[in-house]
């Protein structure tokens, strides 16, 4: 699927939400069901620090597609982070250089990607970006 | 007066504000207070009928916006019962005061001079001495606390020597609420020499000091802590220290006399005072400080303590809930975190029902390295609270672990 169909999908999903509550419940189970990175690549290499909440995130590069992997120590944060990993793992550099966050707003999750929220998640996005960036040179080269 | 806690709810517009569609529940007090209509009056007042500059004018406006500044001054002195109104400094706030006390002893500090500092302290009372140990060689001391989060004194004591040139510890800890025994501090420091300053951001709201009586050398606090707009702080500095440290900032206001060859400096306080200041902002703490003490410091002192000890029972009801800060002298300020689940998790959930609290590291990294946790959660209460507002607390952090665990 290409990320514009992952975002619909998900815009979908979450649009059977009545309320918010149900919206987090949701994000927590996400959060929670994921075993999202390899606990041996947690350390200060993957780490981005939000003042408020811990993000890891691992790359790596198989046949041509970007595989994403990341872990928080808030729940809340994972759930989120669940959610950008479906969006952007699996995907071509280019492809994840080109995409957009907006369905973020559409699912009613905007806030927890403001700048001044600090739980890491904005940089995580900027992060996935580098990656997608540097891996795109490497194969040019 | 009787205290009256809907009398004083009905003074703060912002309480009667809807979050997330819930009542808006208030309880970030310790980052800042919110603001009584006669404050918000004073702002508007000043603005609509009297802005003009101070100190230089000889027309009516300015001579009424200088009176009303220095009526300002002259009723925060009394509060705080400084000796002379000239030693009450108007800064920018607190962080603005430690910074120019900080800049004034790099002149006097020496290599090998030590400065202690507490291990219960906000970055902003860290950074400052940090800067200023590595401008001037001097080394950095600081007080251990204990698991209760309190100081330990004997360590304290331990630190001091005549090498010790200034102590520096808050009177009440923000991330913790613990209240620091400070007269015992100042007379300790001062056995062996040392200025103190105390930084009284977090307790000017809840406790009114006596400068006098404590013979501090420096306090700082700022307005906004204590119902009075942002961005307006004061410096309380003895006048012999307002005499021997040299100004932070020039420029105007500041000076007696000005030659391309030589400038001599204004007396206190305005030597510290350089430009034009925050004149509102001042003439609004002036109100707001009227407004704290018509209801009573007592008064406040006997609600805030009821709504600690009615808050500290009910969470502690939740199973898995930790305090951190339980010491016996302490303000209304709990800081909590609940086992297996972030604080950042919590405070999202809370605040999607209308609760404002606090989570993070509350800028004082240091004691959530000392308990090796990532942050809390803070619930800091302030006199407008009611018991009410601690059941909508509890019942939101009840929900927030059912949903999180």
């Amino acid at each position: 699927m290409t990320i514009e169909e992952i975002q619909e999908e998900l815009i979908d999903e979450f649009s059977m939400f009545e309320d918010w509550m149900q919206r987090y419940e949701y994000m927590i189970d996400l959060g929670k069901s994921l075993p999202l990175i390899n606990e041996n690549l947690k350390n200060d290499d993957k780490l981005i620090k939000g003042c408020q909440s811990k993000v890891w995130l691992n790359s790596e590069m198989k046949d041509g597609k970007i595989i994403f992997t990341a872990d928080s120590d808030a729940i809340i944060t994972k759930g989120i982070i669940a959610v950008l990993v479906r969006v952007f793992s699996n995907q071509n550099p280019q492809a994840i250089l080109d995409a957009n966050t907006n369905f973020i707003d559409e699912i009613g999750l905007k806030e927890h990607l403001s700048p001044t929220r600090a739980n890491g998640l904005v940089s995580m996005i900027k992060q996935m970006k580098m990656y997608a960036l540097a891996y795109q040179t490497q194969l040019k080269n | 007066m009787p205290f009256n806690i809907q009398k004083i709810r009905n003074d703060f517009p912002i309480l009667k504000r809807k979050v997330n569609g819930y009542p808006l529940v208030y309880l970030d007090n310790a980052a800042t207070s919110q603001k009584p209509q006669q404050v918000i009056d004073a702002i508007v007042d000043y603005y609509s009928n009297y802005n003009a500059n101070i100190h230089r004018g000889v027309h009516t406006l300015s001579q009424e916006a200088t009176d009303a500044y220095e009526a300002a001054r002259k009723k925060i002195q009394t509060h705080f019962n400084a000796k002379e109104a000239y030693e009450i400094i108007f800064t920018a706030g607190t962080t603005h005061g430690i910074n120019l006390v900080a800049n004034g002893f790099s002149d006097i500090l020496k290599k090998g001079d030590e400065i202690i500092v507490s291990a219960m302290e906000h970055h902003s009372n860290i950074v400052p001495w940090q800067m200023l140990c590595e401008k001037t060689g001097a080394i950095l001391k600081v007080i251990p606390m204990n698991e209760e989060g309190i100081l330990i004194f004997s360590e304290y004591e331990k630190l001091l020597s005549e090498k010790t040139k200034l102590v520096f510890v808050n009177h009440i800890s923000n991330a913790l609420g613990t209240i620091n025994p400070i007269a015992k501090i100042i007379e300790k420091a001062h056995q062996v020499g040392a200025a103190v300053l105390i930084d009284g951001a977090q307790s000017c709201s809840h406790i009114k000091p006596d400068l006098q009586k404590l013979d501090v050398d420096f306090y700082v606090t700022s307005a906004h802590k204590m119902c009075g707009p942002t961005g307006v702080g004061i410096l309380y500095m003895k006048e012999e220290w307002g005499n021997k440290l040299a100004p932070y900032q020039g420029g105007g206001e500041m000076i007696a006399e000005v030659t391309f060859e030589k400038t001599t400096y204004a007396g206190l306080p305005h030597k510290f005072e350089a430009g034009t200041p925050n004149i509102c902002g001042g003439i609004a703490f002036g109100v707001a400080i009227d407004y704290l003490n018509a209801i009573g410091f007592e008064a406040i002192e006997k609600h805030e303590n009821e709504l600690l000890k009615y808050a500290t029972e009910k969470l502690l009801e939740i199973e898995g809930l930790k305090i951190y800060g339980t010491g016996p002298d302490k303000t209304s300020v709990v800081s909590f975190n609940i086992e297996g689940i972030h604080p950042y998790d919590i405070g999202t959930i809370v605040d999607k029902l209308g609760i404002a609290v606090r989570t993070g590291h509350h800028c004082a990294q240091p004691i959530m390295d000392f308990y090796k946790i990532p942050g809390t959660v803070r619930a800091s209460f302030a006199f407008y609270n009611t018991l009410e507002e601690v059941d909508a607390l509890v019942n939101a952090v009840k929900k927030a672990k059912m949903m999180l665990s």
